[in-house]
C-alpha cells in the first residue's frame, strides 16, 4: 500500500493533507477535532498583535451556489484571529504536545516593521510549533491596514519580511502568496530571495459575491453595506493550479517546496495539485462545507489511486505534470482530433448540436431519416471539445486523435507531425523550425 | 357526528369511514413541490434542443424555457410561458397523463429512467401566480367582435380566454352553474384538491371581456341558428352527454349508477360521508373514468372494488400509471370479461354475471363461453359517453359519421360557416383535457384570423 507520510520543509506529518490557516484552525477545540478526524497537519489561524482585531458580527461568509444549492464558490470577510495572542499561544503549545506526530505551523501577520516580527517570532517558537506561515495574502480588511495582500503585492516587502523572519527565528518559513497580482512569479521569486523555505498558494481572490437587488448592496450585507471579501472554494481551483504551475516551472524558483491551496475538496484535486508541483496541500472550504470527515476520502482515495498507478510515495509523482505545462506557442498545431458520439450512450438531448450549431462550427447533425440523430461531421469538426463539455452523459462524446499521415476531412490534407507556432509560416516572428517534441 | 359504519356492512350505506378519514382520502394525492424541491428538479432539465417534451405536448408549451425560468427565479415568466400556450395549464399539470406525453419523452428516461417532473414543475409555476394574484395576461383593445362560446369546459375556456385576450367580446353559455366542465365535475377530487378548477376559472375570467350565462343548454335554452345570427362566430365545446349503455338487459333495480353522474355529485358534495357507498363494487370500463370512480369509491370506504374490462391492460384508455394507481389503492382490475347480466335481490343489485372474452381469428372480441359472477351491491358504468345529437338543431351534417362526433378541420372549423368546435365533442382526439385546451386555442386563433377586417368578408352571418 502506498505510503502517504509527508515531510514538508522538514515538518513531518502522517499524510500530506493540512488544514489551511482559516476559521477551522482558530482554536484548540477545532484543531483537536481535525486531528481526531485524521488531518495530517494544520496551519493555525493567523495570529496578530494584541489588542486583537474585531470581526463583524453580521454575516462573514457568502457563497456562489448552483441551482440545487451545491456550493461552487465561497467568500469570507473574517479577519485574522480575534482572540488574545497569549490564549492562542497557550493552546498551540498544548495541542502540539498532545499531537506530536501532526504538523502544526502557525500563520502570522503583524505590521511591516522588524520590531513587530522580532517580538512575535520567539513567542511562537517557544510553543514548540513546527513552522510559521507568513500571511501575505488576505485581500480584505487587513490589507487596508498595510498587512496581508498589501505586503504580498509588493515583492520588495515580501523579501524584506521573509529576511527578518529568517534572521529572527529558527523555524521554517512558508510564505503564503496572494493571487491578487498580475504575475505570481514576482512575489514568489522575492520570497525565495529573502530565504523562504517554501511558498504556499493561493490565498483568496478579491471578490464581491453578488448584489442584493432589493437592498442594492453587495452581499453579504453588513447593515446595508458590503465590502469585498476573499473568494475560495472549488471555483478558484483552476486559478490556483495555473499560479502553482507557473512557479513550479519557473527556473528561478526551481527547488522551492510548494504547498498547494485553492478549492481542494477531493483526493483527485489534491493529486492534481501535487502533479503540478505541490508537495502537500492545504484545505479549508471543503472542511467548512462538509466537516472534517472529508479527509477520510482524501486519504484512502489518494492511496487507492497511487496503488493503481504504482506510486509508492507522494514524492514519486509530485511535479510530474510540470514539464508538460508549456506556453501556447509550444503546442502542436498539427495535432488533430475529431469528436466521436457514442450512439449507445446518447440520450438525444441535442445540446451538442445546438452548442456547435449556434456558437461554433456547425459540425454536429440534428437528424437522420427524419429522426433525432446527433453525429459529428468530420469535414467541419475542429476538435474544439465544446460538445464534450456540454454533453450531460459522461464518456458519451470523446475526442479521437487522428494519427500522423491520415487525411483530415476538414482540410483535405494528411495530418502532419509536430510543429508549433514558433516555426509557423504565419508567425511574423517565425523562428527556425527547431521545434521540440513534447516531453513524455 | 354520525357514527361510522364499517366497510364490512353489506348494502349501500353512507358514513362508512370515520369522519376525519374523508378529508385525508380526498386531499391532494400528489402534494405541491416546495421551493427547494422545485429548484432541485428544475436543475435536472437539460434544456434540450428542439426538445422532445415540447413535441409531445398537445399544446406545445415551451417546457425547457418554463423550467429554466423556475431555476432562475423568474416564476412569473415561467407561468407566462405555460399559460400562453395552455390556458388551463394549472389543471393540466395535475390531470395530464404526463407519462405518455411530456415526461414520457423526456431524455432523462434514457439516462436514468426517471424523467424531469414536468407536471409538478408546471403546477409549481402556475400555483405561484395564482397564489400571489399575479396576472400574466392583458387584454388587447376591444375589436367590437362578439363570439359565442357554448360550453365552459377546458375547450370553451381556452377558446374564450384567447379570444378575450385578443380583444374580442365573448359570451360563454354554460349548462351547469359553474364553469370548468370535467375539471369541475369529472376529474377525481384528489387530483384537483383545493378548489383549483374554480381558481383557474377565476384567473382566466380576470382578463376581462368574457360574459358568462349559466343554465344555457344547446338544443334547450339555446339554438345554434340563433347563435349564428346573433354573434360573429360560434365555438362549440359541448363535450359529450349521454352515457353508453351496457348492451345487456338493465332492469330497474337499485345500485346501478353512471360513473360520470356519481363523480359529479362527489365533486360538488360538501359532505363526502353522506354519499352512498356499496360494500362490493363493480366498475365496468377501461378509461380514466373507470379508474377515477373505482379509486374514489374505495377511498369512500367500499371494501371490494373490481374494475372489469373486456380487453387487456394495453387496450385500456387509462395509462399504465393510472392502472397502477388504482391497484395501489386496493382496486382489483380484471381483464378480458364482459357483463352478461345483472343479478338482483328484492329490487336491489346483488351481483353481476360475466363471460370471459378473447380475440377471434379476425381480432374481433368474442365470448369464450366461460362464465363467472361477482357479488356487487353497487355497479358503475364507465364505458364512455356519446354526443347528444339533439343539441345540434338537426345539423347532423356537422357530424363525422364514423365517430358520431363533430367533424373539424385542422383549424377546428366545422362544415358550417362561422362555427368552430373543439374538445371531446369533436372527432379524432384522445379525450384528453390538454387536447381540448389546444382545440380551443386553435379555434380562437382561427376565429381571430377570420374576423380581422382584412379577411372579414363572408364571415359575418345573419
Amino acid at each position: 500500500m502506498a505510503d502517504l507520510s509527508s515531510s514538508f520543509v522538514g515538518i513531518r506529518s502522517p499524510n500530506p493533507f493540512w488544514l489551511a490557516s482559516a476559521p477551522p484552525t482558530d482554536k484548540a477545540y477545532n484543531v483537536n477535532r481535525a486531528f481526531e478526524a485524521g488531518w495530517g497537519g494544520v496551519v493555525w489561524k493567523t495570529l496578530g498583535e494584541d489588542p486583537p482585531i474585531v470581526n463583524v458580527s453580521g454575516p462573514r461568509y457568502g457563497a456562489l451556489l448552483g441551482t440545487a444549492r451545491n456550493l461552487i464558490g465561497f467568500n469570507n470577510i473574517e479577519l485574522i484571529t480575534d482572540r488574545l495572542l497569549d490564549v492562542n499561544l497557550r493552546e498551540i503549545r498544548q495541542v502540539k504536545r498532545d499531537w506530536p506526530d501532526r504538523a502544526l505551523a502557525v500563520s502570522l501577520m503583524v505590521p511591516c516593521e522588524e520590531r513587530a516580527w522580532k517580538t512575535i517570532l520567539p513567542m511562537v517558537e517557544d510553543t514548540g510549533a513546527d513552522g510559521i506561515e507568513l500571511n501575505f495574502g488576505c485581500p480584505h480588511g487587513m490589507s487596508e491596514r498595510g498587512m496581508g495582500s498589501a505586503v504580498g503585492q509588493v515583492p520588495e516587502y515580501v523579501e524584506m519580511v521573509v529576511r527578518w523572519c529568517k534572521e529572527n527565528s529558527r523555524l521554517p518559513v512558508i510564505v503564503k502568496l496572494t493571487p491578487n497580482v498580475t504575475n505570481i512569479l514576482a512575489p514568489a521569486r522575492a520570497a525565495q530571495r529573502g530565504g523562504a523555505d517554501a511558498v504556499s498558494l493561493i490565498n483568496t481572490v478579491s471578490a464581491i459575491m453578488s448584489v442584493d437587488l432589493d437592498g442594492m448592496t453587495p452581499s453579504p450585507s453588513v447593515g446595508g453595506r458590503g465590502a469585498h471579501g476573499g473568494y475560495c472554494g472549488p471555483a478558484v481551483k483552476p486559478i490556483a493550479l495555473r499560479m502553482l504551475g507557473e512557479i513550479a516551472r519557473d527556473p528561478e524558483c526551481r527547488g522551492v517546496p510548494l504547498s498547494g491551496i485553492g478549492g481542494i475538496a477531493t483526493w483527485r484535486d489534491a493529486a492534481e495539485f501535487m502533479a503540478l508541483g505541490a508537495s502537500n496541500v492545504q484545505v479549508c472550504t471543503a472542511a467548512m462545507v462538509y466537516g472534517f470527515k472529508v479527509v477520510e476520502d482524501m486519504i484512502d482515495g489518494l492511496v487507492n489511486w497511487m496503488d493503481a498507478k504504482g506510486y509508492r510515495s507522494v514524492p514519486e509523482f509530485v511535479g510530474k505534470a510540470v514539464p508538460n505545462f508549456v506556453d501556447w506557442e509550444q503546442l502542436d498545431l498539427n495535432y488533430t482530433v475529431k469528436a466521436r458520439i457514442d450512439q449507445s450512450l446518447c440520450i438525444r438531448c441535442g445540446r451538442c448540436h445546438i452548442a456547435c450549431e449556434d456558437t461554433s462550427h456547425q459540425a454536429i447533425t440534428r437528424e437522420r431519416d427524419g429522426k433525432r440523430h446527433f453525429e459529428v461531421i468530420d469535414a467541419e469538426c475542429v476538435g474544439c471539445n465544446l460538445c464534450v463539455n456540454v454533453c450531460p452523459v459522461d464518456q458519451c462524446i470523446t475526442l479521437e486523435s487522428l494519427p500522423v499521415g491520415t487525411p483530415d476531412p476538414r482540410t483535405g490534407q494528411p495530418v502532419r507531425s509536430y510543429a508549433n507556432w514558433t516555426s509557423h509560416p504565419n508567425n511574423p516572428a517565425q523562428r527556425a523550425p527547431a521545434a521540440t517534441a513534447p516531453v513524455k | 357526528m354520525a357514527s361510522a359504519d364499517s366497510t364490512k356492512t353489506s348494502g349501500i350505506r353512507a358514513n362508512r369511514l370515520p369522519e376525519e378519514v374523508y378529508a385525508r382520502n380526498f386531499a391532494d394525492a400528489h402534494p405541491a413541490l416546495t421551493p427547494n424541491q422545485a429548484l432541485v428538479e428544475s436543475d435536472r432539465c437539460l434544456f434540450c434542443y428542439d426538445a422532445p417534451c415540447v413535441q409531445a405536448c398537445p399544446t406545445g408549451i415551451d417546457i425547457p424555457s418554463f423550467i429554466r425560468k423556475i431555476a432562475t427565479g423568474n416564476i412569473k415568466g415561467s407561468a407566462q410561458d405555460i399559460l400562453s400556450e395552455n390556458a388551463c395549464g394549472a389543471l393540466c399539470a395535475r390531470v395530464c397523463p404526463t407519462e405518455v406525453l411530456c415526461e414520457g419523452s423526456c431524455v432523462r428516461n434514457l439516462q436514468e429512467h426517471k424523467p424531469v417532473a414536468i407536471g409538478a414543475l408546471q403546477r409549481y409555476a402556475t400555483d405561484w401566480v395564482f397564489d400571489r394574484g399575479v396576472q400574466v395576461f392583458q387584454r388587447a383593445a376591444d375589436t367590437g367582435r362578439r363570439i359565442a362560446v357554448v360550453g365552459g369546459g377546458p375547450a370553451g375556456l381556452s377558446c374564450a380566454h384567447r379570444l378575450a385576450t385578443l380583444g374580442h367580446s365573448v359570451t360563454v353559455f354554460e349548462a351547469h352553474d359553474k364553469l370548468g366542465g370535467l375539471n369541475e365535475y369529472g376529474v377525481a377530487a384528489y387530483k384537483v384538491a383545493g378548489g383549483i378548477a374554480q381558481r383557474e376559472v377565476d384567473y382566466l375570467l380576470e382578463v376581462g371581456g368574457i360574459e358568462v350565462r349559466f343554465g344555457q343548454r344547446l338544443g334547450k335554452e339555446l339554438s345554434l341558428a340563433a347563435l349564428r345570427r346573433d354573434f360573429d362566430a360560434v365555438f362549440l365545446g359541448i363535450g359529450l352527454g349521454a352515457v353508453n349503455a351496457l348492451g345487456i338487459d338493465e332492469p330497474a333495480i337499485d345500485g346501478v349508477y353512471d360513473a360520470i353522474d356519481y363523480i359529479a355529485d362527489l365533486r360538488q358534495s360538501q359532505a363526502l360521508a353522506t354519499l352512498p357507498v356499496g360494500r362490493s363494487v363493480v366498475v365496468i370500463g377501461g378509461g380514466m373514468t373507470a379508474i377515477d370512480i373505482a379509486t374514489q369509491i374505495r377511498r369512500l370506504g367500499a371494501e371490494d372494488v373490481t374494475i372489469v374490462y373486456r380487453r387487456g391492460p394495453e387496450q385500456m384508455g387509462a395509462s399504465t400509471k393510472e392502472q397502477d394507481w388504482a391497484q395501489t389503492n386496493g382496486v382489483r382490475i380484471k381483464h378480458w370479461a364482459r357483463p352478461t347480466g345483472l343479478l338482483s335481490d328484492g329490487g336491489h343489485l346483488a351481483g353481476v354475471a360475466f363471460e370471459y372474452t378473447r380475440l377471434d381469428d379476425q381480432q374481433r372480441l368474442a365470448g369464450t363461453g366461460e362464465r363467472f359472477e361477482l357479488p356487487a351491491d353497487m355497479l358503475f358504468k364507465a364505458i364512455g359517453q356519446v354526443l347528444v345529437r339533439d343539441s345540434l338543431d338537426g345539423q347532423v351534417g356537422l357530424l363525422d359519421t364514423a365517430s358520431g362526433r363533430i367533424a373539424v378541420d385542422a383549424e377546428r372549423r366545422t362544415s358550417l360557416p362561422g362555427v368552430w368546435a373543439g374538445g371531446d365533442c369533436v372527432a379524432g382526439g384522445r379525450d384528453l383535457t390538454v387536447e381540448a385546451v389546444q382545440d380551443g386555442k386553435l379555434a380562437a386563433l382561427s376565429i381571430d384570423r377570420a374576423l380581422r377586417p382584412a379577411q372579414a368578408s363572408g364571415v359575418r352571418h345573419g
